[in-house]
């Protein structure tokens, strides 16, 4: 891997940067490892990265059925925030966000991590009480959040319209000023960039086909579209295929698979200061640095691995958007598309062991898995390693559904996230 | 390409937009007879596990806007083409997969 700094860039410029080799190698398949991850996304290739950097495996793979970060790290509106209820929410999505405050400077690589704040709307007396409760219950738990009156977040984020004459009013705002955007494309890139400098083999376009367990009935291999691997631990971050990969085990998981869609304006000067969220009206919008209006919708209603979704979706999305920005309504549209997200019922993930003895489960994120990306990689990097999960991930077990120990963030914020 | 809105056949009004309906999950769900005798397990999987499968999937659905009735229908994850819709309490018809 050739560092990039500025005296390289310097050297370049004189080079017409012809000289700048792979990002990462155009790896084969070996036909054996002592760990392979199922999944080239962020979250699969994080861990990859701190199995290689902090834990010495080097002899491991990432298996990627298409191309890395062509799933949902490609996909999301790219939000950071770890204002989440629970002390085991709080815990995780914290932890993501010390590490995204130095990735670019761990990875090398420019992530664009934007620390310019979420800003969550209340529109009801529901919403200020729901938001000021989690305000609190961030403080306890070390997580940065404030309460904003309707005038300070017109002063914070002056695009909204916060007149009191509109269908659902603003009555304030609470504001994690530590979160932001990041450019996710880059996270992955500059993940499988790292891994790939420390040994790592990432094969693209290599499908895992089915699982194959030893006498014991414990992990022996995968079987791919590129032929058979050999290994004793299997770490599975498929997101919304998940299901699929896993029942290729004999595992079935409180796991179901939703579209989620978004969308980009045409790209204008900078209009928007911030991350903006809704719960109420269901919209959240930012500006990306390439100048598009960034815009989430919310899942389609039923099961679907089509990662498309139905334009009724989007369409309420931007009903909303337009009653609270209406200066934005004659913004023309330049695409849409959806990404397979995979939601439990208590739309926390599952992150750590599964009944089959070496073969570790990382999903579950739903719609808000992007903003863990480092964090996710980090624990699970040491769940797999160690074969049992760190502190931060250990309540997050699949047993949960069966004890009754939920992370409820589904009835904390009555939305997906 | 799945069309951008879906056609759903209701079996009692015919074939309507999807908008006017509502998804009720995963269908032939049955509650255990005994809730005191089946173990943690078993009642994890009644409450929380539902098949997810990319393939034919039977579900329940509510013509919400139209005539308010449920019924349930056999659709494709994958295109999410609907392949067949019957009454609540027929048992699930044995569809051939693929096709779509």
């Amino acid at each position: 891997m050739r560092r990039f700094s500025i005296g390289a860039l310097t050297s370049e410029a004189f080079n017409a940067q012809q000289g700048w080799p792979r990002q990462w190698r155009r790896a084969e398949p070996k036909g054996a490892y002592d760990a392979v991850i199922v999944g080239g996304g962020g979250h699969g290739l994080a861990t990859a990265y701190y199995m290689a950097k902090i834990h010495g495996m080097r002899n491991i793979a990432v298996l990627e059925k298409a191309w890395i970060g062509g799933g949902n790290t490609g996909r999301n509106t790219t939000i950071i925030r770890s204002n989440y209820l629970h002390e085991e929410s709080a815990a995780i999505y914290n932890h993501a966000v010390r590490l995204w405050e130095g990735l670019s400077q761990e990875l090398n690589y420019n992530v664009m991590f934007s620390q310019r704040g979420v800003l969550m709307l209340a529109h009801n007396q529901h919403d200020v009480r729901s938001l000021r409760r989690h305000i609190y219950a961030n403080r306890l738990n070390g997580v940065d959040n404030e309460w904003l009156t309707t005038e300070q977040v017109k002063a914070f984020c002056p695009p909204l319209n916060t007149s009191p004459d509109i269908r659902y009013p603003v009555m304030g705002g609470a504001l994690q000023r530590r979160g932001g955007v990041a450019r996710h494309d880059a996270v992955a890139w500059g993940y499988a960039r790292g891994a790939d400098a420390l040994g790592v083999d990432i094969v693209e376009g290599c499908e895992v086909t089915g699982i194959h367990r030893n006498r014991n009935g414990a992990v022996a291999g995968v079987e791919t579209t590129r032929g058979r691997v050999s290994t004793p631990r299997i770490g599975v971050a498929a997101a919304g295929h998940t299901s699929v990969v896993m029942e290729r085990a004999g595992v079935r998981l409180p796991l179901e698979s939703f579209p989620l869609q978004a969308l980009v304006s045409e790209p204008v000067k900078p209009v928007f200061p911030c991350v903006l969220m809704s719960n109420a009206v269901h919209a959240y919008i930012s500006q990306s640095d390439k100048g598009e209006l960034v815009i989430g919708a919310s899942t389609d209603q039923y099961v679907s691995y089509s990662p498309q979704g139905g334009l009724h979706i989007t369409t309420h999305t931007l009903e909303a958007i337009c009653e609270l920005f209406p200066q934005f309504s004659r913004m023309r549209m330049l695409r849409s598309w959806g990404g397979v997200v995979d939601v439990t019922p208590d739309r926390s993930p599952i992150l750590g062991k599964t009944p089959v003895p070496g073969l570790f489960v990382n999903c579950g994120w739903g719609t808000g898995g992007f903003k863990a990306t480092p964090g996710s990689g980090h624990v699970f990097a040491w769940t797999l390693a160690k074969g049992e999960p760190h502190p931060i991930n250990a309540p997050f077990t699949l047993d949960r559904f069966r004890t009754g120990r939920l992370i409820d963030e589904a009835a904390a914020a009555a939305v997906a996230h | 390409m799945r069309p951008a809105l879906l056609l759903v056949a209701c079996p009692y009004c015919g074939p309507r937009p999807e908008t006017e309906f509502h998804c009720g999950g995963q269908a032939h769900i049955v509650r255990p007879v005994d809730p005191a005798a089946v173990d943690d397990q078993a009642w994890a999987e009644f409450l929380f596990y539902r098949n997810n499968p990319k393939g034919l999937h039977a579900e329940r659905w509510l013509h919400a806007y139209g005539c308010a009735r449920w019924f349930n229908a056999v659709r494709d994850t994958a295109s999410d083409a609907f392949r067949q819709t019957y009454p609540i309490g027929s048992p699930r018809p044995d569809l051939p997969t693929g096709g779509e």
